[in-house]
């Protein structure tokens, strides 16, 4: 992997003449996790697309750089929600997509080296049907990483998971990010508390920047000073949406 | 115990066709009874045989030919926007056009043999398959492509990795329905010019007033269709979750 850039994104994007999100300016340190938090419809979700270059609908008016001057999206690995595992193929394979789909030959020392990081080893020629959720969002973690990215862009990973699988994917995937640049969107101002190196809460009016913790990520889920930056998170949220 | 409830009702319809002609007094070239049509299938089972294998050759090398041509341009058109604008329309106009009138035009184009009878199956089957896959290959999950695009992947592994066999179900369901229409179609083509086929041994037979006969062709006919259908069925499900 190359040295993680810095990213930042400066516009205001519409959907059929109506704003979406206000002019807003976003920025993702180097090697950093800055995590955007934010109720549903607020436009989050479309920000990250528009840094992958995904299509979204809206019209975007404004600029995505690099600190290093490079383009952005050819540098991203993108994580959802949903796992998107493909059904009908191993976990070997769903891990290894990303070369078969440029028609290159998988790496296959790194992908020892993260079956075995994720904790996947007994799993290999499973499909993803075979598996439970926590396992199955950490294939999609080891795809991720497989693409070996210096950007990663993360849409609401872990929503869909119980609370413990959540905070121990959250650990995983804080350990085996470390150094990349990340953006995480979610609306769990749990997640952001331990994740976020930078906090943002992304309303209608715009963003608001909140000081994260000062323990280093993973913050502990007990510890007091996670839990109050949760619920100054969550208050926020609340004004801000009133 | 799944088998029970076709057997059952099978039988049912049976008692049925029975009821009707003992109650009716119905004379029996015009509906002849289930046991005259079994007796009567009975007697000429080689002659049966023999036409039913005729057919069953024409059904499955239609039934080869027209999925073949329908998953090309299914494919076909999936990768290529001028394509789609250039023939869309047509393959919907010629789905308008009834095969049946078409059905002459192929025996003097082909002569009376196997081929225009194969031709008839390929064309009542090409668009029903080519219809489904190509509305498969038109629905791949997006959350899919969005994965593929942000690897930078080229459009032909992507069409063979995701959106081949994300459509597989779909390419199933139009094999499916095409293993019902083929046997329509050679059919078809057997009455309009044929000597030999169980489209022609049901002509042959009904201008003989051998209703018997007539009723023992169709239902070998329906017989075959069904075990078409079973065997076509239970390969095309397997479509869904193979390995790429």
């Amino acid at each position: 992997m190359s040295d993680a850039p810095g990213v930042t994104f400066q516009g205001e994007a519409t959907i059929g003449g109506k704003a979406l999100f206000a002019p807003l300016s976003l920025t993702l340190d180097a090697g950093r996790w800055t995590c955007l938090l934010g109720g549903s419809g607020v436009g989050k979700t479309t920000v990250l697309r528009l840094l992958a270059e995904l299509p979204t609908g809206a019209n975007f008016n404004g600029t995505i750089q690099a600190t290093d001057t490079h383009a952005v999206a050819d540098r991203v690995a993108y994580m959802a929600q949903s796992d998107l595992l493909l059904p009908w193929a191993t976990v070997e394979k769903n891990i290894a997509l990303g070369a078969r789909l440029r028609g290159q030959a998988a790496d296959t020392d790194r992908l020892e080296q993260l079956l075995e990081r994720c904790g996947l080893h007994d799993h290999v020629g499973k499909r993803p049907a075979e598996l439970s959720g926590g396992q199955r969002q950490r294939v999609a973690l080891a795809r991720t990483l497989m693409e070996d990215k210096p950007i990663i862009l993360l849409d609401e990973p872990f929503s869909a998971l119980d609370a413990q699988t959540r905070v121990a994917m959250q650990d995983l995937a804080a350990e085996l990010l470390e150094g990349r640049t990340v953006l995480v969107v979610t609306h769990d101002p749990g997640e952001a508390a331990r994740l976020g190196h930078a906090i943002h809460v992304m309303t209608p009016l715009g963003l608001t920047p909140c000081v994260p913790p000062a323990a280093p990520v993973p913050r502990a889920v007990d510890a007091i000073e996670t839990l109050t930056c949760q619920s100054n998170l969550l208050r926020l949220l609340m004004e801000k949406s009133a | 115990m799944k088998l029970f409830p076709p057997i059952a009702a099978t039988f049912f319809a049976l008692i049925v066709w029975q009821l009707i002609v003992t109650l009716t007094g119905v004379q029996k070239f015009i509906l002849p009874g289930p046991g005259l049509v079994v007796e009567a299938w009975w007697q000429n089972r080689s002659v049966i045989a023999e036409h039913a294998l005729v057919t069953l050759k024409e059904i499955l090398i239609g039934m080869a030919i027209g999925c073949t041509l329908g998953i090309a341009t299914a494919l076909q058109l999936a990768t290529s926007k001028t394509a789609r604008t250039l023939v869309q329309p047509i393959l919907v106009f010629t789905q308008s056009l009834p095969v049946f009138a078409l059905a002459p035009m192929l025996t003097l184009w082909l002569g009376f043999g196997l081929w225009s009878k194969i031709a008839m199956a390929v064309l009542i089957i090409y668009f029903p398959v080519t219809s489904a896959f190509f509305d498969g290959l038109m629905r791949t999950p997006p959350g899919f492509l969005d994965l593929a695009k942000t690897m930078q992947a080229n459009p032909r592994y992507v069409l063979w990795h995701i959106r081949v066999p994300a459509a597989l179900p779909s390419l199933g369901a139009g094999v499916r329905l095409a293993a019902v229409y083929a046997p329509i179609g050679a059919v078809i083509g057997e009455w309009v010019g044929a000597s030999r086929g169980l489209g022609a041994l049901m002509i042959m037979s009904n201008g003989r007033a051998k209703t018997d006969l007539m009723f023992a062709a169709m239902l070998t006919l329906g017989v075959l269709s069904v075990l078409l259908y079973v065997c076509v069925a239970k390969l095309t499900r397997r479509l869904g979750d193979r390995e790429t």
